[in-house]
């Protein structure tokens, strides 16, 4: 457990470096909120049916989609791709400390240290700034204390989620060494199926218990729902056991995977 | 310039060479693209599905801005990799070397890559803009004034891509912060202009002429506005903005001291 902890230390120590780069994306983060706040505004004012959203909750849900955007598993951990392509992951074989359990810390500080610092000044932003300028427009605080401390518990329950996916998709490299196919198709599958780009609620309705079904509706949709009142406490609970449920079934498919992988792979003695 | 042309034409075959060599990856991608940028479009008739109008627009006319923008960017996407990569180039000290061969440093530039999986993207524009085109009554006039607004947009999206590029000879590294107007300019340029706040509007007409060139012309083809000067002159306007970047990037060129690597 010690070096679980140890590697995870590491990571985020070495991911809080890089802030420039956060501070130039929380400026794009800001200008894709906008964009996306005004086009859900516009279908909203069009509206002639009642929506299963209302609008301060959308432009909430948009703002916390933007700040928690780097949770998404965007793509593998190019560390590990490169030991897989270049054959040195043997060297990881050759350690006491299993190697699953290496990937999924190594990606648990991946999809949290740039989280965090993304993620406070896009809050002072959507919380303090952007509703002084223009009411309405920005984040609202949840509706209880309740509800955040639930949403504390869900954004730690979708860091799971995210970080099994990502080793999973680590996994994926034994067999296919680039690293362009499945995490784009997968980034692709998260950021629109969770609710990135438009709210899961918002979809036909015919479609929504298969997408509230998948992985992807808990790392975003899920606990912005919580935090804007949108999902009420009890339904949080069920949010909590959803995450758990998927992270459980990643981890066990991923060791599956990663097992199988290992059993093919051969090592050139010299 | 015959010269030049014929040079560019060797580039791009190299480069095709080159990636055809991963066949089965330059597959993948290209499929990847096409998906990628497809469930986009999903996305959108998913908002029509559940609220019918976007502020009296239809599913069909967005589809058209959409697929205007979404041609263009995957145009400069797929031509302009020498610009947006930009950054390394130069921390590698390779642009170094493009200055000392007799040609322009802006040539080899456009040389440097030719992104056949773009065409993943392209083909999904096309689509899209097919679905919309069937719906309207064509006169040469319109389909005339569609390729201008392609074009147009397309030089928009090279002029940031330029811009982008010429920030990297102060900062070294291509800076985040162009993601908003390339990425975020493909995005915006997607829907209608009259449904964003006015600041914004401005902003997209007189900063970077996205407006004028996809939306206005857009009006006129879906038959909104009767045809007037600002739909023919638009699409120019993005003319004007690359060659107003590739000016500004020449004061870069001249600014220029290598990094020593």
């Amino acid at each position: 457990m010690m070096g679980y902890a140890a590697i995870i230390a590491a990571r985020f120590k070495a991911l809080l470096q890089y802030r420039a780069a956060a501070l130039g994306g929380l400026f794009t983060q800001i200008f894709f909120g906008l964009v996306r706040v005004m086009i859900l505004r516009a279908f909203y004012a069009a509206a002639t049916t009642a929506a299963p959203m209302s609008l301060p909750s959308v432009t909430g849900y948009v703002w916390l989609g933007q700040a928690m955007l780097l949770l998404i598993p965007w793509r593998e951990d190019t560390d590990v791709a490169e030991q897989i392509r270049t054959g040195t992951v043997v060297y990881e074989l050759t350690k006491p400390i299993d190697l699953w359990g290496v990937w999924f810390a190594r990606s648990l500080a991946w999809r949290t240290a740039p989280v965090f610092l993304r993620m406070i000044p896009m809050f002072v932003f959507a919380m303090l700034i952007l509703p002084a300028v223009a009411p309405g427009w920005g984040l609202a605080p949840p509706p209880s204390a309740a509800a955040f401390a639930l949403w504390i518990g869900c954004f730690a329950g979708a860091v799971m989620v995210s970080a099994a996916l990502t080793a999973l998709i680590n996994v994926s490299m034994m067999w296919t060494l680039t690293g362009e196919g499945v995490p784009m198709l997968l980034a692709a599958f998260a950021t629109m199926f969770g609710g990135l780009v438009i709210p899961l609620p918002l979809f036909p309705d015919w479609l929504k218990p298969a997408l509230y079904a998948l992985p992807f509706a808990g790392i975003l949709d899920f606990p912005s729902r919580v935090f804007t009142g949108n999902l009420s406490i009890a339904e949080g609970g069920l949010v909590l056991a959803h995450q758990l449920a998927w992270t459980l079934a990643l981890a066990a498919a991923g060791r599956y995977f990663l097992a199988r992988g290992l059993r093919r792979l051969v090592v050139q003695g010299g | 310039m015959k010269d030049a042309l014929a040079l560019y034409r060797r580039y791009v075959a190299l480069s095709l060479r080159a990636q055809l060599v991963y066949r089965a990856t330059f597959v993948m991608k290209t499929l990847g693209h096409l998906f990628v940028t497809g469930i986009e479009f999903f996305g959108i008739w998913a908002l029509f599905a559940r609220f019918g109008t976007l502020g009296g627009w239809s599913l069909r006319e967005v589809a058209l801005i959409y697929g205007i923008a979404d041609i263009a960017f995957a145009i400069t996407d797929g031509t302009g990799r020498g610009f947006d990569k930009f950054g390394s180039i130069l921390k590698a000290g390779d642009f170094d070397r493009m200055l000392l061969r007799p040609r322009s440093p802006e040539l080899q530039l456009l040389g440097y890559e030719l992104q056949l999986m773009r065409i993943g993207r392209l083909a999904q524009g096309l689509a899209v803009l097919v679905w919309a085109g069937v719906a309207i009554a064509w006169t040469p006039a319109t389909v005339l004034l569609l390729l201008a607004a392609i074009i147009g947009t397309a030089c928009t999206f090279f002029g940031l891509v330029v811009l982008q590029a010429t920030t990297a000879f102060w900062t070294i590294e291509t800076l985040e912060v162009w993601n908003a107007f390339t990425y975020g300019g493909n995005y915006a340029a997607e829907y209608p202009m009259a449904i964003y706040r006015r600041w914004f509007q401005r902003f997209f007409t007189a900063v970077i002429p996205l407006a004028l060139t996809s939306y206005y012309p857009a009006r006129a083809i879906l038959g909104r506005d009767t045809l007037g000067a600002i739909h023919v002159l638009g699409p120019l306007a993005g003319v004007a903005f690359l060659v107003i970047s590739l000016a500004v990037f020449r004061i870069g060129v001249r600014h220029h001291a290598s990094t020593g690597t």
